[in-house]
């Protein structure tokens, strides 16, 4: 059963979800906002084609496993800690490339910070999906045990 | 170089999980994954061990954030060992979980979880950090939670409703005593605050949230009162998992009691001492006694590591250099024989369908090997000579005699004779005495793999036993000076604190 | 406002502690949930509740104007809060297949595995 509004709606809100989710997870670092709240807002904009569409549909959109796709975030997150241990600060030191400016952004820093608040947004992305799609495939089971 | 070796002990296991996790579809690389990885790491933590032992202590700054203000890393003697003991265990299980772990369950992630489950015990006997060491709490007990419930069969559900509602007041618990800690003291590094706490002129208000650390770590150790969610829930998963839990997250709490008691709280410990006593006792002996009203060998065994526990506890209530190096050398004993013991059972369910010792028999004639291999681990535990539990239930002993602590040295003897009754007990029934007519289940139909994965480490753990027996004097030599960096907390602090102590005013 | 506060966590771990002590499951978890958001604002309060003193260094200073409220704290929280509901929901996902499988929601029907 698809909801035309809703349906609709979906297709229009996804890429703008996810784009701001990409700007939270961006401006995380000295304002509000970061992977987490990021990855959710992605993770939301997938959840709403799941429901305005389906889930299907949403699988499809995503690409890549959500159980993969944590694997993909945590090993990020491990390896964005790794480049400090080659001047030899300790693990997780911050490392920053010098900051440039770009038009319409303004100035860019970009670092490690940065790297791993994106392994934490795919992770909550993969975590997220990952329960909404198995518990919608449990709901989608159970109704059609009931209307047997 | 000496950080290195600490880093990547402890981010192995995690990096093999998300290995394992990208290539989820091959249950061959699962298979392969969990060895190489675990084997590895255990590889890894030997290395630690040797480093720690050359360096005394081996400490990160995470991310360059000196300590108090950042999570430092810090591995010391006790907790070198601890890390490459239960690195071994990780290793042997996961190649018994070959022949044992279904394809359903490696399908639900087993190995990476098991995996994350290790990679959370490193961390929690690596970290310096009381709110950090929560942290390594709940990554190990996640794991665990879904290891214990993941076959869906009623009785794992139940007892994981169990497992998992204990464990989590034990971590409300855990938070509560944390927070109130660093609302008193403004810091949660254990090396700043037991500085603080050593300086401090009144530090009577630490009693209470030491208590609810005392409960939190008390309900993961499985001491007394707070034990019976443990023989409620460790027979019902495979015993791959019972095993790793029998060996691994018990310890977790019982070397968490040491870490707190050894470093954040001495200034308090003499009040606390006799509880810690009266506890350890009581824990040994219900421990005991729960196991001799039993006639399944898993809740026997579960009912053991209770009463094994109060040993360490006992250890620890003595804090003598000995008695630590007791405790020390007792829990690396107890982790391998019980892991073994915990192994076994498992054989014993795959050749006889259960473990009740009412519906086995007969295994002496049908399998001795297994006869001799159940034999080595059960009589270490019983305290045999010349096996490793002798020496150390002897050294525990020889300690209590010398701070004159008679009621516990008589305890610790009775709960060794009928820890003794109660493996005679499993070896008489399953072993010695004739298969009853009628009742027995049968072997397992369609085993999962070869029934040699499941000996290899079986084997390869009762041979430590008896190495560590029988050659045992350089790991005793390393737990005595392990205890002796545990009684000089200051050591630990300076190491940590080193270069800026005096930063806040 | 800290001792309303303390009054509320006490009111938290009481009533998580009673719905524990029920029979049903439900309450269990429930229980668990009162209990854990106790914890949490336990923690909470340990950093002072201060408002509009964030901790922030001006630009010509070297150290936040006292008082200032304790940020670390919210961090942990935050961390707990966010342990707390995969917890939680892990929980609720273990309770519902608990009750299909031993059919019945009071807790004195899971006694198969006790000793």
């Amino acid at each position: 059963m698809k909801y035309f509004i809703l349906n609709q709606a979906s297709r229009l809100l996804f890429p703008a979800l996810l784009i701001l989710s990409l700007i939270v997870l961006y401006r995380g670092h000295n304002l509000p906002g970061g992977g987490f709240i990021g990855g959710l807002l992605a993770a939301t904009a997938f959840i709403l084609v799941g429901l305005g569409d389906s889930m299907e549909r949403a699988k499809e959109l995503l690409r890549i496993e959500p159980v993969k796709l944590m694997a993909l975030g945590l090993l990020v997150a491990v390896v964005s800690g790794m480049p400090s241990l080659l001047r030899g600060a300790p693990f997780m030191t911050s490392e920053w490339l010098p900051g440039f400016a770009l038009p319409l952004i303004g100035k860019v820093h970009l670092g490690t910070p940065l790297v791993f608040d994106v392994g934490v947004y795919m992770v909550v992305i993969g975590f997220a999906l990952h329960t909404t799609f198995s518990l919608s495939e449990l709901a989608y089971t159970e109704i059609e045990e009931h209307e047997e | 170089m000496n950080e290195y070796s600490l880093l990547l002990t402890l981010l192995l296991p995690l990096v093999g999980a998300v290995c394992l996790l990208l290539g989820h579809r091959s249950l061959a690389l699962q298979r392969a994954g969990g060895i190489v990885f675990s084997s590895v790491t255990f590889a890894l933590s030997l290395y630690l061990v040797y480093v720690v032992d050359q360096a005394e202590f081996v400490v990160i700054q995470v991310g360059d954030w000196q300590a108090p203000f950042g999570i430092s890393l810090v591995a010391d003697r006790f907790s070198a060992i601890m890390v490459a003991v239960s690195s071994f265990m990780g290793a042997a299980v996961a190649l018994y979980a070959l022949a044992e772990i279904d394809e359903a369950r490696l399908k639900k992630f087993f190995f990476p979880l098991y995996l994350i489950l290790l990679f959370g015990v490193n961390g929690a006997f690596l970290t310096g950090d009381l709110f950090n060491l929560y942290v390594w709490f709940e990554i190990m007990l996640i794991a665990s939670f879904v290891l214990i419930s993941m076959g869906g069969e009623k009785g794992e559900l139940e007892g994981g409703l169990k497992y998992v509602c204990l464990n989590l007041l034990s971590s409300v618990m855990f938070l509560a005593g944390a927070g109130i800690i660093y609302g008193k003291t403004g810091t949660l590094n254990m090396a700043d605050l037991a500085h603080n706490l050593s300086v401090a002129e009144d530090v009577n208000w630490v009693i209470s949230s030491s208590m609810l650390l005392l409960v939190s770590f008390g309900l993961k150790a499985g001491i007394f009162p707070f034990f019976f969610w443990l023989p409620a829930s460790y027979h019902t998963p495979p015993s791959a998992v019972s095993a790793v839990f029998a060996g691994l997250l018990t310890k977790v709490g019982v070397y968490a009691l040491f870490r707190s008691y050894t470093l954040m709280f001495v200034p308090i410990f003499p009040e606390v001492q006799p509880l810690i006593l009266v506890l350890a006792i009581l824990t040994m002996v219900t421990g005991v006694f729960g196991a001799a009203s039993h006639f399944d060998m898993r809740r026997i065994l579960s009912f053991h590591i209770v009463s094994q526990i109060g040993y360490m506890i006992l250890g620890l209530a003595f804090m003598t250099p000995l008695a630590l190096a007791a405790a020390i050398f007792y829990l690396v004993h107890h982790i391998i024989v019980k892991t073994n013991l915990f192994l076994v059972s498992g054989v014993v369910i795959r050749l006889k369908g259960s473990c009740d010792l009412a519906k086995v028999g007969g295994l002496c004639r049908s399998a001795p090997w297994l006869a001799f291999l159940f034999f080595i681990p059960a009589f270490s535990l019983g305290g045999i000579p010349p096996l490793s539990g002798f020496w150390a239930k002897f050294a525990l002993v020889k300690s209590g005699i010398e701070i004159e602590s008679w009621w516990s040295v008589a305890a610790a003897l009775l709960v060794g004779v009928l820890t003794l009754y109660s493996m005679t007990k499993i070896w008489g029934e399953a072993f010695w005495k004739q298969q009853p007519e009628g009742v027995g289940a049968g072997p397992l139909p369609n085993p999962v793999g070869r029934l040699s994965y499941m000996v290899a480490p079986i084997a390869v753990l009762a041979i430590s036993t008896v190495a560590i027996g029988l050659f045992g004097e350089p790991l005793f030599n390393y737990a005595e000076r392990a205890a002796a960096q545990l009684l000089s907390p200051h050591e630990y602090i300076s190491a940590v604190l080193q270069p800026n102590t005096e930063v806040l005013p | 406002m800290e001792s309303l506060i303390a009054v509320l966590v006490g009111v938290l771990f009481a009533a998580g502690t009673y719905c524990l002590m029920r029979r049903s499951i439900v309450k269990l978890v429930i229980g668990v949930v009162l209990i854990s958001q106790g914890a949490n604002l336990l923690v909470f309060t340990t950093g002072g509740l201060l408002a509009g003193r964030p901790a922030l260094v001006p630009p010509d200073g070297v150290a936040p104007p006292a008082p200032f409220g304790d940020p670390l704290p919210q961090a942990m929280v935050l961390t707990a809060i966010v342990i707390g509901f995969g917890l939680t929901a892990f929980l609720l996902a273990l309770v519902t297949r608990a009750h299909e499988a031993v059919g019945d929601d009071d807790i004195n029907a899971f006694n198969n595995t006790d000793t």
